[in-house]
């Protein structure tokens, strides 16, 4: 993986960029010592990794403002930093940036149950906003299995999803409004407590853009009354192809599950070696959960499960107590920790059209033969966002290249089927080069000159997203100048 | 004189060649905004359903497709277009055939849109022709896609601004087995829609006529379910004033359909748009409202969404005053808001911005925006400013 070369004139300057930050922050707020930088050399994709010139952790709106602007007169490249969760290289540093964390900025500023929103600054973690409502009742819908640790910040740059998005959307549906700073220190208000945009849909935009366009301090974001309750039912399957004809079957029948999670073999054996739950041996299995009230649950899972015996299952295990549904869902939860138990691996996160799942299945199959990497499936069946993960060894040489190129393979099918490289985790680093595979030029282009309105001079998160050969002259006009 | 491409390639070349602005037009049901003089452009030719995949839950079709066309192929498989876009005929009174670029480019959403979203929320990918004669490509046509920037949120509800959208990638939705419509009467009505909307139930439309103090609630869903929510909202509201409950099908579309086209207020010759926290909409603005002018006001989206209707014999000052309010901390605190003139005569819709004007600094990003996707201006200029 490339990254630019790093801005000498830039790391020279580091003693005076330290001290203007220092005259705008608290001392402890700015890091500098090459010890202690080190903390902010990745995030959650490990295998790169670039302690930055520096980082930063302002507490306020005000205190972001006076960091960016300092960093735009003095031409310094900004990576932003929610939680570090990254699978996809969103907050790694250049030896010549200066990380801004958001991780002081943790306050709930309004909790509204009247309108249905709270505002929250960016640092606070994902859970912890459900966490502030639930005891009157309400949640946060998004749901990205990273939730304990990840903060809003980046949840918004990335646009997160998570297990329940079928019913309640991704970030995007659930954000009313940010408070943003622009590169150059102004603070602008996108949104609000209401519905959609008066003028253009900027918030829109904004969410999704990876940190390249401000960054994001406060956000209103709307919560939900609590479902009454909800209940899984578990249906294994002798192969993927049935398995995914029963998920179009439920959802062409008119049940809209909140979560349909699917799991194949490989996956299968390495939780029950892990964990316990006590799943079936099959090639492919169904978790599907239902909420609403115990009367409504159980006309929803009747229906489900007279579409699944038409399929034929080998297994179907109907949750009946809440003991039985943490069972159910044990195995789905310690996926990935099992997988990692085997081996290191790479999670992929292409999504593809529904009706594509049993072929694309197969030509994982075959593309782990050729490779001889293994690979298990994970992932949300009812929106098509698959989650191979790519079983390596990080200490042989060779491997870890090996898996990605198998992984990259994998992406360019999905793209190939109709579908896309990345459904929540996000471009960053990860899939950069393969935007080429998606997107045209021109496509492209249109999405720089968005960038090109938020930060002219390509200082905020510059390397990531666009490939760099596409993005080159615009980041090195900054340089010049 | 017209134009009327009959495909993307032949839209794009008009653009290419086009040396002065253009008023672009869907089935031309929604003339909102400052108006554009120019060459009519418009894309009902490009035109037709490119792939329905019901099991997937998505719908791609061209631009110029009739709505009609595409909610009754939806219906062969017992499907919808869940945000319902508003009809906007009814109130402007105008003809024509609305289509799915006028859906998306308006982001035209109905009474659904405070439980399941609007346009932009159903909108998965698109591909549009920008000013300078561009073909440009955004999203896919698969539920979950953070694959580069969402120009698809750009895109709905620009009014042309940006590009000229030739098609559309949709997420649709099952239709649901059974509905409900509770009508509460009585004093009590804002803490009768408060409740209902913040209960788990799941209430599907919200909207409100404060004159006569009633409040329509819908419920959809399976029939036991609908059964089971409509008693637990009756119980609910019940001690609060009347409640009555329907569960005829047709009664109830037509009813909805009603509130979605604001048909209350098609007599009124000016109306306005008002999004807003419903806290701050139904209590200090319309306060401030009450004091004003003799105005008919009606909600939607649980308080979310107001409609103004005025027989005002001085249409400026009353637009202005509408917009100043929605701008005043005072009234909206940080929570913002917006009021669009929906309906007005001609001279007030090309001397006044039709929309709420933003802050300077969020007004310097859409300019920039346009100067990127239209650098010559020739797209509906000036229309949404």
């Amino acid at each position: 993986m490339d990254m630019p070369i790093p801005n000498a004139a830039v790391i020279s300057a580091k003693a005076k960029i330290v001290r203007r930050l220092r005259s705008v922050l608290p001392a402890d707020a700015v890091i500098d010592d090459p010890a202690e930088t080190r903390a902010y050399e990745c995030d959650a994709l490990t295998a790169y990794r670039c302690p930055p010139l520096c980082a930063v952790l302002p507490a306020s709106t005000k205190e972001v403002s006076d960091v960016l602007r300092i960093c735009h007169e003095e031409g310094v490249p900004v990576v932003p930093r929610g939680s570090g969760t990254s699978l996809a290289g969103g907050a790694l540093p250049t030896a010549d940036c200066v990380i801004v964390g958001v991780a002081r900025l943790n306050q709930v500023l309004e909790v509204n149950y009247d309108d249905r929103f709270v505002r929250v600054q960016t640092g606070r973690t994902n859970l912890s906003v459900t966490g502030a409502v639930e005891a009157d009742g309400f949640f946060y819908a998004p749901d990205p299995s990273s939730q304990l640790a990840c903060a809003i910040a980046g949840n918004i740059a990335m646009n997160s999803g998570g297990a329940h998005c079928l019913k309640y959307g991704v970030t995007t549906n659930n954000l009313l409004g940010v408070t943003m700073v622009l590169m150059d220190g102004t603070v602008v208000d996108l949104g609000g407590a209401h519905l959609d945009a008066g003028g253009l849909d900027l918030l829109g935009v904004v969410c999704g853009s990876e940190g390249q366009l401000g960054i994001v301090t406060e956000a209103s974001l709307r919560i939900l009354p609590k479902p009454e309750g909800a209940r899984p039912v578990l249906i294994a399957f002798e192969s993927n192809e049935v398995a995914g004809a029963c998920v179009s079957d439920i959802i062409r029948a008119g049940v809209l599950p909140v979560a349909i999670e699917f799991m194949d073999r490989p996956v299968i054996r390495a939780t029950e070696a892990f964990a316990k739950a006590g799943y079936p041996d099959c090639e492919a299995l169904l978790i599907i959960e239902v909420e609403g009230s115990e009367a409504e649950i159980q006309d929803q899972l009747d229906r489900i499960i007279a579409i699944a015996r038409r399929h034929d299952p080998v297994e179907l295990r109907e949750s009946k107590s809440a003991d039985e549904s943490a069972r159910i869902w044990l195995g789905r939860k310690s996926a990935f920790g099992a997988m990692g138990q085997i081996n290191d691996y790479m999670c992929l996160d292409g999504t593809i059209p529904v009706s594509q799942l049993p072929l694309v299945l197969r030509r994982i199959g075959e593309l782990s033969k050729d490779y001889g990497l293994g690979v298990g499936n994970v992932f949300h069946a009812g929106d098509g966002n698959m989650h191979p993960l790519i079983l390596f060894d990080a200490n042989k040489p060779g491997d870890l290249e090996k898996c990605e190129a198998m992984g990259a393979d994998i992406l360019r099918l999905c793209v190939e089927v109709g579908g896309c490289l990345t459904g929540e985790h996000g471009v960053g680093i990860e899939k950069r080069d393969l935007m080429v595979d998606q997107f045209a030029p021109v496509d492209l282009d249109a999405q720089m000159a968005v960038k090109d309105v938020f930060d002219p001079k390509w200082l905020l998160n510059p390397a990531k997203v666009f490939p760099l050969a596409a993005s080159e002259a615009r980041r090195m006009d900054t340089r010049k100048a | 004189m017209t134009h009327r491409p009959t495909s993307e390639q032949e839209l794009a070349d008009i653009i290419t060649a086009a040396r002065g602005p253009l008023s672009i037009k869907g089935g031309g049901t929604r003339p909102i905004g400052r108006p554009v003089s120019g060459e009519a452009l418009e894309t009902g030719a490009i035109s037709g359903v490119v792939d329905y995949e019901p099991g997937a839950l998505t719908l791609v079709a061209r631009a110029g497709t009739p709505v009609s066309e595409i909610e009754a192929l939806l219906d062969t498989e017992n499907q919808r277009l869940a945000f319902e876009p508003m009809d906007h005929r009814t109130v402007l009174g105008t003809t024509g055939n609305p289509t799915l670029g006028g859906v998306a480019a308006t982001n035209a959403s109905g009474p659904r849109r405070f439980s399941v979203g609007a346009a932009r929320d159903f909108m998965l990918g698109v591909r549009y022709v920008d000013g300078a004669g561009q073909i440009v490509k955004n999203g896919g046509r698969v539920m979950k896609n953070v694959t580069g920037y969402d120009l698809v949120k750009l895109m709905a509800g620009s009014w042309g601004t940006l590009g000229v959208m030739t098609e559309l990638s949709l997420k649709v939705l099952p239709k649901p087995e059974a509905s409900a419509t509770l009508t509460f009467q009585g004093d009590q009505w804002q803490d009768a829609m408060k409740r209902a909307v913040k209960s788990p139930y799941d209430v599907t439309g919200a909207a409100a006529n404060p004159h006569d103090r009633t409040v329509h609630l819908r419920v959809e869903g399976f029939d036991a379910q609908v059964s089971y929510r409509a008693r637990q909202l009756t119980e609910m509201i019940g001690p609060l004033g009347d409640v009555s409950v329907e569960t005829d099908a047709k009664k109830n579309a037509a009813l909805w359909a009603g509130i979605r086209d604001v048909a209350d207020l098609r007599d009124r010759p000016l109306v306005w748009r008002v999004a807003m926290a419903a806290s701050d909409l139904t209590g200090a603005f319309a306060h401030a409202l009450a004091q004003l002018a003799e105005v008919d006001l009606r909600y939607d989206l649980g308080g979310g969404l107001g409609w103004i209707g005025s027989t005002t014999d001085d249409p400026a000052a009353l637009h202005s005053k509408l917009q100043q309010l929605a701008a005043d901390p005072a009234i909206t605190g940080r929570h913002g808001g917006h009021v669009t003139l929906v309906k007005g005569p001609m001279d007030l819709r090309g001397s006044a911005p039709s929309f709420q004007p933003s802050a300077p600094a969020v007004a310097a990003l859409m300019s920039g925006l346009r100067a990127k996707f239209d650098p010559s201006g020739i797209l509906n200029p000036g229309l949404m400013t």
